[in-house]
């Protein structure tokens, strides 16, 4: 029982991040039908971003915690929107009316170019940082001296992705631009003749999801203490399996996706073997593209006009 | 007011528009009858530069617009009901509307949203449920009323008469006429209904093959034999 509860807690916690990241996919898949494969490296940037920005922090003396997060958080965020912009304008926006293969191929292009980018400018070796937010709360101790135990930092993780996705969701939900979002995504023609800027709607939506994933890049570098080049590629595909098993397209199906990705590789890490746990995942991918390929809370493609 | 002069347009290679010259004169209800496929959906398009004419210019207000992007266009006071309405499904009757006020003074949202449910009652009573649900003389109304929600001085209508009821395009062609006398909207209306079109507008054009072939005022092309001949004995 306290060793389950310790796993909802930090399946819990890893599911927040992936499902601030599968955001990101949905979103630009619901609003030009395709898949950013660049976006897993936003991601890794946001993390380098937040590592760089602790230092020079640092060695201003800016060490009070509350300041440098949210410091950091913004230097990510700023930064990751300027290149998930850069992405729309450089791999999608050239190619709109291409077939859809080339887009997909600009995009892998620029995942590559970003990752070898970062190991140029960054190098290959594992960047670590100390630990920013210690301590934590006991919430069960077992009689053999098993502690369940819920950090500051997991508070932190989950506090803040669900505000930033009640957020988000009301944006999209009631406000202006994520009404002309909204419809855009249905019809970009029509959206355009009510005076939506269209091309400018687009750019937004990469945007905003890139800041959402530079945040997931923030919280994991903060978590586990040590990031490289190359985290983008995994936590990328596993965001995207999380945007696929919610439903591609819909944004409660990406936040519950990414828990459930995170909730399964968590458990599947405590009760089965750890090396197996990506197995694990891209087993869940696999049966939900046989056998749900809209996913739990997607539309059928097909729909009435 | 709007003023296209030799216009081409081109789909691929398929030139679809081949020199189109017309003009709507502030206050007028012009229409454009023509067969299936001569081109009066891609003309109205190609006032609102989706897509752009290859050849040729479309002023509106003294300002050549043929080049600008679409919502640049939209922002200058024209709005359009395209063929085939476009509502959009999954949003309720009122975002549709809150879409269709996008471009007007914010201030004005209550009234405007006021005035469109004055014209067209149904959609109030409609005004939570979603774009799908609604019948097709619904969707027309609020296709009309999401144009009409950014106050336009030039409204575009596409066969806003297409696939509905007797009644209901009475009732519409009604509307049109309010709009254009109380509002001092222009319109300018596709139709293949041309019987109707004719008699509300003040002047009509004849597209035929994507050009114009015959213009009059909506009492002349009423009674010109080739009209009758071509648009109105065949089963209307």
């Amino acid at each position: 029982m306290e060793y389950f509860l310790q796993q909802l807690i930090n399946g819990l916690t890893l599911g927040a991040i992936y499902g601030l990241i599968a955001i990101g996919y949905t979103m630009v898949y619901g609003i030009i039908g395709m898949i950013n494969f660049a976006h897993g490296e936003i991601y890794m940037i946001g993390a380098f971003i937040a590592v760089i920005t602790f230092v020079i922090l640092g060695m201003f003396g800016i060490t009070w915690v509350p300041i440098a997060v949210l410091i950091v958080l913004a230097m990510s965020m700023i930064f990751t929107s300027a290149y998930g912009w850069a992405i729309e304008r450089i791999a999608y926006r050239p190619l709109r009316h291409s077939p859809r293969l080339a887009p997909l191929i600009s995009a892998i292009g620029m995942s590559i170019f970003l990752q070898n980018y970062v190991q140029l400018l960054q190098g290959a070796r594992n960047r670590p940082i100390p630990p920013v937010i210690q301590g934590g709360f006991s919430v069960m101790e077992r009689a053999d001296g098993f502690n369940v135990s819920l950090s500051y930092l997991q508070i932190i993780i989950m506090v803040l992705t669900v505000v930033l996705m009640f957020g988000f969701t009301r944006l999209i939900n009631h406000t202006e631009l994520g009404r002309a979002q909204r419809a855009c995504e249905q019809d970009k023609t029509m959206a355009g003749l009510l005076g939506v800027d269209v091309d400018r709607t687009i750019s937004l939506t990469f945007v905003v999801g890139a800041a959402l994933a530079g945040v997931a890049g923030v919280m994991v570098t903060m978590y586990y203490g040590v990031i490289d080049f190359y985290i983008g590629f995994l936590a990328g595909i596993k965001a995207f399996t999380a945007a696929v098993l919610g439903g591609i397209g819909s944004l409660p199906g990406a936040m519950m996706g990414g828990i459930l990705i995170g909730l399964i590789e968590s458990f599947w890490s405590a009760y089965f073997t750890i090396e197996y746990k990506d197995v694990a995942t891209f087993s869940i991918l696999v049966l939900v593209l046989i056998f749900r390929p809209s996913g739990l809370l997607g539309r059928p493609e097909i729909e009435k006009v | 007011m709007l003023k296209v002069s030799g216009v081409h347009t081109y789909y691929g290679a398929i030139e679809a528009l081949k020199g189109v010259d017309l003009e709507v004169v502030q206050g007028e209800i012009v229409t454009l009858i023509g067969a299936n496929g001569a081109g009066k959906s891609t003309l109205l398009m190609t006032i609102c530069g989706n897509p752009r004419a290859r050849f040729g210019h479309v002023s509106f207000e003294g300002e050549d617009i043929t080049q600008l992007p679409t919502f640049e266009i939209i922002r200058r006071g024209i709005a359009q009901s395209p063929e085939g309405r476009r509502i959009f499904a999954r949003m309720t009757v009122v975002e549709n509307l809150q879409l269709g006020g996008l471009t007007a003074p914010k201030e004005r949202y209550a009234d405007n949203l006021e005035q469109v449910f004055t014209l067209f009652p149904r959609l109030k009573e409609r005004r939570e449920q979603r774009g799908g649900t609604l019948s097709g003389g619904e969707q027309q109304m609020l296709s009309i009323g999401r144009a009409l929600m950014s106050q336009p001085r030039l409204l575009l209508l596409d066969e806003p008469s297409l696939g509905l009821a007797p009644m209901i395009v009475k009732q519409i062609f009604n509307v049109v006429r309010e709009i254009n006398r109380s509002q001092g909207v222009t319109v300018f209306m596709v139709e293949q209904n041309a019987h109707h079109a004719l008699r509300l507008a003040h002047r009509g054009y004849v597209l035929v093959n994507g050009a114009i072939a015959l213009s009059g005022t909506g009492a002349e092309l009423l009674a010109n034999e080739e009209v009758r001949a071509a648009y109105l004995e065949g089963g209307h």
